[in-house]
């Protein structure tokens, strides 16, 4: 805090107080679903769509959409906080958890590189893909995830800023280092954690 | 003394600092530039955002970001041009409150990737404030390279939105999707196939800014001309109250 006071600003949105104890630093509650991708929305078929893990993995695995939709499904409501400064709270979304797809694969390391149909790509640790915190969704609010927010399918890792949640994600690679995904090349934080304003690299 | 001693760490981009506003100017009724002198500026690159955060007396603090209108030519400030949200927190304050000599809480640059580093040649589409970032790149290019073949195609609702009206030259062509002025002799409705032909400017890299329907119309419109989605940059409005 440096004392700082905007002359003549007074506080015009009012969140009630639960609500309040769910917004990190620097976040407002937005009702909406803005979309923010960078380039062109790809567009992918069910037909065309797989999902894999692959990398330093003992068992590689792929699903086609058919095999992907035989895995345990779960609801997942949640918050979702975007980099730009809005938040979503109070959000669902259905899909698989990625323990489950890892537990398959069987990861021989600790990193995750996710990446995309159209080329995107996001880092993470792998704990924090793993232990009920990340899942590969198909659904929002009980209908399919709609195109312009990753259909058929993205990652959902509700606990890091929203840029993680990879849309139109096509697999992860398991990795045995540390590597800057595309926003991460780009001037934002490597890890991203919203609720220590991890926004860019110098954060 | 001590004040003039700024310590180094703090020059890298990034650290929140307070800057003072020395211009403002009325865009369109919606719209504002605010030139702020900052005492820790770095040079950015055109396309790039500055964060701004409000702090009430209670310690209620707002942020947003907002792209930077000027040319990094522009030493020791930026530019920074507000479209106001009737229900947003932040871009009221800076419509209705702040003056010229006030004091505002900045930081910045910041994202490389919508910005331009000097690739060509360049096609750039504006759709309302979206013109914002995309201005930046074409003052840059005016002021350091101004046969680098690019052209601003602009697409606004109707005359009182069309901001930095007196700096669209040869190098710009406007469209009115709503309502044209009655002596208006150029384009008239969406951006369209023929509107990017007309620009002439042959695959290279393309920026693209606005709403998030402007964007997707007419990314998939450059996609069906032969770009490729590499050559495609875009960025999308989010909510920037």
């Amino acid at each position: 805090m440096n004392g700082f006071v905007s002359r003549g600003f007074k506080r015009r949105r009012q969140t009630s107080e639960e609500l309040e104890e769910r917004l990190p630093p620097g976040q407002y509650s937005e009702p909406g679903f803005p979309v923010l991708t960078a380039g062109p929305t790809p567009e992918i078929s069910k037909g065309d769509w797989t999902f894999r893990i692959d990398g330093m993995v003992a068992n590689p695995r792929e699903w086609s959409w058919e095999e992907f939709g035989g895995l345990p499904f779960e609801d997942i409501p949640c918050d979702i906080h975007c980099v730009t400064k809005w938040s979503k709270l109070g959000t669902s979304f259905g899909g698989v958890s990625v323990d489950v797809l890892l537990e398959q694969a069987e990861p021989l390391d600790a990193y995750a590189m996710v990446y995309s149909y159209g080329g995107y790509t996001t880092n993470l640790g792998i704990e924090d893909v793993s232990d009920g915190k990340a899942w590969v969704v198909t659904e929002h609010e009980g209908e399919p995830l709609p195109r312009e927010h990753g259909g058929p399918a993205r990652l959902l890792v509700p606990h890091l800023y929203f840029w993680k949640s990879a849309k139109w994600v096509k697999g992860i690679r398991i990795i045995d280092h540390n590597e800057p995904g595309f926003w991460e090349s780009n001037g934002y934080h490597d890890r991203g954690d919203p609720w220590k304003e991890e926004r860019y690299w110098t954060d | 003394m001590a004040e003039r001693m700024t310590p180094v760490e703090v020059r890298a981009p990034g650290g929140w600092q307070i800057g003072t506003v020395t211009s403002i100017k009325a865009e369109t009724p919606r719209t504002k530039s605010f030139r702020i002198k900052l005492p820790m500026w770095i040079a950015h690159l055109p396309g790039q955002h500055y964060d701004v955060r409000l702090t009430d007396p209670d310690g209620y603090r707002a942020q947003r970001s907002y792209s930077v209108a000027s040319s990094p030519l522009d030493e020791g400030g930026v530019e920074l041009t507000i479209d106001r949200l009737e229900d947003g927190e932040v871009s009221p304050y800076f419509h209705d409150v702040v003056e010229v000599g006030d004091l505002v809480e900045v930081r910045g640059p910041f994202a490389s990737y919508f910005v331009w580093r000097m690739e060509k040649p360049v096609l750039l589409l504006g759709g309302g404030s979206g013109v914002v970032p995309l201005m930046a790149i074409l003052r840059h290019r005016r002021r350091t390279m101004p046969t680098l073949p690019m052209r601003l195609v602009y697409s606004v609702r109707s005359t009182e939105d069309v901001i930095y009206g007196d700096e669209l030259d040869d190098d710009s062509l406007l469209t009115f999707t709503r309502e044209a002025p009655e002596s208006w002799k150029g384009h008239r409705g969406r951006i369209d196939r023929e509107l990017i032909a007309a620009a002439g400017i042959e695959p290279g890299i393309a920026f693209i800014c606005g709403s998030n329907g402007f964007v997707e119309t007419v990314s998939q419109l450059l996609l069906a001309a032969g770009w490729e989605p590499r050559q495609v940059r875009t960025e999308r409005f989010g909510p920037t109250g």
